[in-house]
């Protein structure tokens, strides 16, 4: 294969998952039997209206008149300038409606919602950016919506929270275990097991046990495909690298897999490192954990010895937990996509230099992207071109950034 | 035989159910558990359930929640859980011990490793709450090599097809979770519990127990009237909290709660 990148293990003929939502030896069902019967009726939906011309045609609709797609590329020049090297091209999935990529897959999940006679709507939420995408979609159809918070993030999001309030979802503080997003996961999965008759439960990123990795990634795909063709367009090609950040990794693999196949597309997932990884004090699975069960599927998990699911670190809340989607443990595994990470001082860097140089206040998330991309670029020089997925803005952060700076507002 | 068969077919041979109390090793330390074992047996307990404490017990309600993380904070590992089965093996070679928990444990292990030592230390069955029948093929395999029993649940949304699946798969007995719920919820209908029963039955001829939600012996009573076994976790595990922590007292609490379920079971 003359492909620079494309590892032997990768054959991008090969579909993923399998029937058994296996992405090699990662991904499955691993949950109580209790929902073993509703993750069949909810694969059964989704097989059902995946390619299914009226649903297409409402998400598509959707989309466009309520969420405001197709989103910009944009090309940060004066980023590029300083960064002095290739091209950095923004995918600007923080202009989306409610500011992030997450609520691609929310008006996706909610159409099936409906179509399945679901009346109530679950979800867990991290930076809260998921749990207001899912508080959105619930209020413009008129479902009930809970939305499970770790305490620790109730505290440190506090503007999303009041956002999913004002939208009519109530907000349950989750205070077991650790506090943040694995433990609002569990309680969600408590809630979805006790009321499974009339709940669905929107998972919002591509973990999860199958359908939902595959699922969440179809909702997203839209971001890499307008991507893909904006390249050619506006840059006059394809890219040389896609940059995007992980945490559980929706925007990552929505931007990722239609550039799959294009052996000559890099394609680089940045982790969050917290106070270096090192240190132990990060959100790393990827490129510091192992391969264990958590949350329904088999994937890079951070934990200890015994097999307990250790406590994360990041300055960013979205990215702050201990798994990831099976789908990136395969790549990463064949080697179609690297991992790496950034600190949480490098995304507060990247967060400053991206608002004043080009007037963009992007996410803590995406602006651990932001940080690696623009290492890459002065590695990689002139006459290259990068693909950045801005997948959500930074106004949420205003505050915990203040706090860590030591600026009272 | 396996001592879970032993045990199972001497409980029929007397017209008796079985009492299958629930702990989570460790909580809320480690030095107790073995004694609160004894104890239970002691006080009409016919097979123990101890659970392998897990940072995330997905399937579990709140009581249970706190134990696995009481038990966690003293780093109660897989490995500890089999060396008190093995001081408890000291005392008791009759009593099954079937250990309750999450797959991860597991896999860290490796399921040969795991399935070997278990053995050893004298575990009869394994319930691994997040490894259904198609999820765990291997790991059920290395278990019965070595002569354990993996236990599955069966839940009131399990449809036949998946009754015939799990029945195909289990040994030892089967485990119907009597709500859709997590472990320690309230309502249970002991009439929608007799209609799964039966219908269960007619996939195996193994032992039904029924948990989730049985938290007295009026409940216990009413469950044992259609099922083999009742399996009592998240009340048990409440009234060793409300005990003084020291071994005597946790002892005298598995005790006098387990005497009242038998005593209503027996009735």
């Amino acid at each position: 294969m003359t492909a620079k990148n494309l590892a032997d293990g990768f054959d991008p003929n090969v579909s993923m998952p399998d029937a058994n939502g296996h992405f090699g030896p990662y991904g499955g069902q691993f949950v109580a039997e209790t929902l073993m019967e509703p993750l069949a009726e909810l694969m059964d939906a989704w097989q059902k209206y995946r390619h299914d011309p009226q649903f297409l045609a409402e998400y598509e609709d959707d989309l466009k008149h309520y969420v405001g797609r197709p989103s910009a590329l944009y090309l940060a020049k004066r980023l590029t300038e300083e960064a002095g090297g290739a091209e950095i091209w923004l995918k600007r999935e923080d202009l989306n409606h409610t500011g992030a990529h997450k609520i691609n897959n929310c008006i996706g999940q909610a159409l099936l919602a409906k179509r399945m006679g679901k009346q109530r709507i679950i979800a867990e939420t991290g930076a809260g950016q998921h749990g207001v995408a899912t508080a959105t979609v619930a209020a413009r159809l008129g479902l009930e919506c809970v939305v499970y918070m770790g305490a620790e993030d109730v505290e440190r999001q506090a503007p999303n929270v009041y956002r999913m309030k004002m939208l009519g979802a109530k907000v349950v503080p989750v205070t077991s275990g650790t506090a943040t997003l694995k433990d609002a996961l569990n309680e969600a999965m408590r809630d979805w097991v006790t009321n499974i008759d009339n709940t669905f439960y929107i998972i919002g990123t591509v973990a999860g046990p199958a359908p939902y990795p595959e699922m969440v990634r179809e909702f997203h795909t839209v971001i890499g495909k307008e991507a893909r063709r904006q390249m050619t367009e506006q840059a006059g090609g394809l890219p040389d690298a896609v940059v995007a950040c992980i945490g559980g990794g929706s925007n990552a693999i929505g931007i990722f897999h239609p550039f799959l196949a294009d052996s000559a597309v890099d394609l680089y997932g940045v982790e969050a490192a917290g106070d270096g990884v090192e240190t132990g004090r990060h959100a790393a699975p990827l490129c510091a954990g192992r391969p264990g069960v958590l949350h329904g599927n088999r994937t890079y998990l951070m934990e200890d010895d015994a097999g307990q699911i250790i406590g994360t670190h990041s300055i960013s809340a979205g990215l702050d937990y201990p798994g990831v989607g099976p789908e990136h443990s395969w790549l990463k595994d064949v080697g179609r996509a690297r991992y790496v990470a950034a600190t949480d001082k490098e995304a507060l860097a990247a967060f400053h230099q991206l608002t004043r140089c080009e007037g963009i206040v992007p996410a803590l998330e995406s602006s651990h992207a932001i940080a690696f991309a623009t290492k890459l670029a002065s590695e990689l020089g002139k006459g290259q071109k990068i693909l950045v997925n801005l997948s959500g803005r930074g106004d949420k952060d205003v505050n915990t950034i203040a706090r860590v700076e030591g600026i009272e507002l | 035989m396996s001592r879970l068969q032993t045990r199972f077919a001497a409980l029929k041979a007397s017209g008796r159910k079985a009492l299958i109390p629930y702990v989570t090793a460790g909580d809320p330390a480690p030095e107790h558990t073995v004694a609160i074992m004894h104890a239970s047996v002691a006080a009409g307990a016919d097979v123990l359930e101890l659970g392998v404490p897990f940072s995330d017990p997905m399937a579990d309600g709140p009581v249970i929640q706190a134990a696995c993380e009481r038990a966690l904070k003293h780093n109660v590992t897989l490995t500890d859980v089999l060396s008190m089965v093995s001081k408890f093996r000291e005392q008791d070679q009759e009593t099954p011990v079937v250990l309750m928990g999450y797959c991860n444990p597991i896999e860290v292990t490796g399921y040969e490793a795991f399935a070997k030592a278990a053995a050893a230390a004298g575990v009869d069955g394994v319930l691994t709450v997040d490894m259904p029948p198609e999820a765990g093929k291997s790991a059920f395999a290395a278990m019965r090599a070595e002569g354990l029993d993996p236990v599955f649940l069966i839940a009131p949304t399990s449809t036949p097809a998946r009754l015939q699946s799990i029945c195909a798969e289990a040994t030892g007995f089967v485990y119907y979770v009597s709500l859709k719920g997590v472990t320690g919820s309230a309502a249970l209908d002991v009439d929608a519990v007799a209609n799964k029963v039966d219908q269960i039955r007619e996939y195996t001829a193994l032992p039904v127990g029924v948990g989730f939600g049985i938290s007295d012996g009026a409940t216990a009573a009413a469950v044992a009237g259609v099922a083999d076994a009742v399996i009592i976790g998240s009340a048990m595990i409440q009234k060793l909290q409300q005990a003084e922590p020291n071994t005597p007292a946790l002892e005298a609490a598995a005790s006098e709660f387990l005497s009242e379920v038998r005593a209503a079971l027996d009735n």
